[in-house]
């Protein structure tokens, strides 16, 4: 998966921050300088528990939030500062598919008028009914059965609806869409509907995902590269087969093994259960956020934030152990 | 075999509305052992937590209603019981542990208070030292500091909250703890952390659990034994093994294997199970799967399947009924 990057990124990110102010002046950390490149017809997935920032990189990255500082290059243009029209036109390149299908869908527009919306604003058809006619055509796409079209969204069950969510963010040929978590709210076997649905779709119209999901072997089946967040940063990032033969970053390492698989023989091995839980990002201190938790921890993880360390090609750890292993050789 | 614990015999539950009735548990059959864990495992709207609610007679009155069948604890009939009896079961032999602590803790009561009234009420004329020594005993159990009893749930994190939940189910030192998914809503780093408490505390005191969940791997992690649940029915049971391990399964639960992503192995495709669970007010005359079974043959459309039973594994399906 690796032969691909020698073209040009279709988003690369800078040292993209989004600091978000909070009541007394304090500052939370929600994204804290994160670099990421993401090629054509490649899928990152982000992967972090609760609170670790991954649902506002993806928002940031598409600028649904505005980030504070840092970079975003779309196709090698800078789309930080743009504005007005320009924004809007870049809107239809960059779609977003939301967790929740139930709070994410107007309750007060059919299924077709959702679909068809996002082309309204847009201007994408002379006339209602070629607006229409292509927005059964995407239904036919995402496999929602056309009698639905008169439906509202509170008369689908949630496969159905993630169903119309997709459908709206491939209303306008986006080239790069952000799914946050666009499957954990759904049973078992209907996410693994979703999962081969955004698959063939990638692979049907070429497109390229920024997967954002908590859930391990989810992200391990969709992704191509993998980045694990922790407290709004990076703390690992590799492809999908290395990072999960070879984990190197004590948080992925711990994270990995916590994962209860479906197979008898993992059973009497105890969990690796990490001390306490995620601190809180407001105001933090420089070093490592992980210190806290970690059993590693030295003196040196508390002075200053771990730079990112390349231990193999394409696979970055941000933890102070691999420099000295890096050093010792 | 374990001494039985709870058993449960053909249990049929509705909820009935002046629209509709939905059949949601349709003639189950449950086994717990003592020291046991029983998984029992279904999507939503299998009916996994009505089961549950019906051992402890929580159903809602208005709508829910057992049409037949028996629930004995230790050999009594719990359907049958009048309400002090009941009382003195709930909470004090059987306890459970709700999905969401975020919503099963009382906002305006310190935790400490919360424990404190599930010993108080199930231990009459204890003195309040006794009470205060409890409360801090079951709090260092689940590994937060008893300094902390004090504090309001909201001061505490999701993984804290359910350890408080779990400390109040655990107060009484029931017999029987029912777990209705009870780390759904938690962190998976959070996850181990009360999974590896659970088990500890279930070897510790003997406790006897029903696991109720919808991830097969914590089935694999805690679970002895496994029923797998579609539609209000029991397609398949038996031990962990017997799911895990054996050749022949219902096809709903090759579908669910087949549904989750494997960390171990690289599959360009799932292959989930098509279509969607029948409406459980107009259930079908034949088996609740067919519509969405890969195996479908012209009589599971006509005749309901029986129970093939095979040891201690048992599946619902004609694939494997009247072989003779």
């Amino acid at each position: 998966m690796s032969t691909i990057d020698t073209r040009t990124p279709l988003i690369e990110i800078s040292n993209l921050r989004k600091l978000f102010k909070l009541r007394g002046g304090a500052r939370l950390h929600a994204v804290d300088g994160i670099n990421l490149k993401i090629y054509p017809k490649e899928t990152v997935g982000v992967v972090g528990e609760s609170g670790c920032g991954k649902s506002t990189l993806g928002r940031s990255v598409i600028r649904l939030i505005e980030p504070t500082s840092g970079e975003i290059l779309y196709n090698g243009r800078n789309i930080m500062k743009l504005g007005g029209g320009k924004l809007r036109e870049l809107r239809k390149d960059l779609q977003i598919i939301f967790q929740d299908p139930y709070s994410s869908l107007d309750p007060r527009k059919s299924v077709i008028e959702v679909i068809a919306e996002y082309m309204f604003i847009h201007r994408q058809f002379k006339t209602r009914a070629e607006t229409y006619n292509r927005a059964s055509h995407l239904m036919d796409l995402v496999g929602l059965a056309r009698r639905y079209a008169n439906s509202y969204p509170h008369e689908l069950d949630g496969g159905r609806r993630q169903r119309v969510g997709i459908a709206r963010a491939l209303s306008l040929n986006p080239k790069f869409i952000v799914c946050d978590e666009p499957v954990s709210a759904l049973d078992v076997s209907i996410q693994a509907q979703i999962l081969n649905l955004l698959m063939d779709l990638e692979e049907e119209l070429g497109l390229t995902y920024m997967f954002i999901t908590h859930d391990m072997s989810v992200v391990k089946h969709i992704s191509n590269k993998i980045m694990v967040m922790y407290l709004g940063k990076c703390v690992e990032m590799a492809t999908s087969d290395e990072l999960f033969a070879n984990p190197q970053h004590p948080y992925t390492k711990a994270l990995l093994s916590a994962i209860p698989v479906a197979d008898l023989s993992t059973r009497d091995k105890d969990f690796v259960t990490l001390r306490g839980e995620v601190s809180n990002p407001i105001n933090v201190k420089p070093g490592c956020r992980f210190a806290k938790r970690c059993d590693y921890c030295t003196e040196a993880c508390t002075s200053a934030d771990p730079e990112a360390i390349e231990v193999a090609p394409d696979h970055f750890v941000s933890c102070v152990l691999m420099r000295q292993e890096v050093k010792a050789i | 075999m374990s001494e039985t614990i709870l058993d449960i015999k053909d249990l049929w539950v509705i909820y009935k509305t002046d629209l509709e009735t939905v059949h949601a548990v349709n003639g189950i059959d449950l086994r717990i052992g003592k020291g046991k864990t029983l998984g029992l495992v279904g999507e939503t709207g299998a009916g996994k937590t009505t089961t549950a609610l019906s051992i402890l007679r929580l159903l809602p009155s208005n709508t829910g209603r057992v049409l037949k069948g028996s629930i004995e604890f230790h050999g009594q009939d719990i359907l049958g019981m009048n309400d002090g009896q009941i009382h003195a079961i709930r909470g004090e032999k059987i306890a459970m542990v709700f999905q969401d602590p975020m919503t099963s803790l009382n906002p305006v009561m310190t935790v400490g208070e919360q424990i404190a009234e599930a010993i108080m009420l199930h231990n009459e004329g204890i003195v309040t030292a006794e009470v205060d020594r409890r409360v801090d005993a079951m709090l260092g159990m689940v590994g937060i500091q008893a300094s902390r009893k004090d504090e309001y749930p909201h001061q505490f994190s999701g993984g804290m909250k359910q350890r408080v939940v779990i400390a109040m189910a655990l107060a009484c030192e029931p017999e029987l703890l029912i777990a209705d998914e009870p780390t759904t809503a938690l962190d998976v780093t959070i996850q181990a952390q009360v999974l590896t408490m659970i088990k500890d505390l279930r070897n510790r005191l003997g406790t006897s659990m029903l696991m109720i969940t919808h991830n097969l791997g914590i089935v694999a992690r805690t679970c002895d034994d496994v029923a797998v649940m579609y539609a209000g029915e029991i397609v398949e049971s038996g031990t962990v093994e017997d799911l895990f391990l054996g050749s022949r399964h219902h096809p709903y639960t090759d579908g669910l294997f087949g549904s989750i992503p494997s960390l171990t192995s690289r599959a360009a495709r799932l292959t989930p199970i098509p279509g969607l669970m029948p409406d459980p007010s107009a259930l079908p005359k034949g088996c609740a799967f067919e519509a969405r079974c890969a195996k479908r043959m012209d009589i599971c459309l006509q005749r309901h399947p029986e129970k093939a039973t095979e040891g201690t594994h048992c599946i619902l399906c004609h694939l494997y009924g009247e072989k003779s």
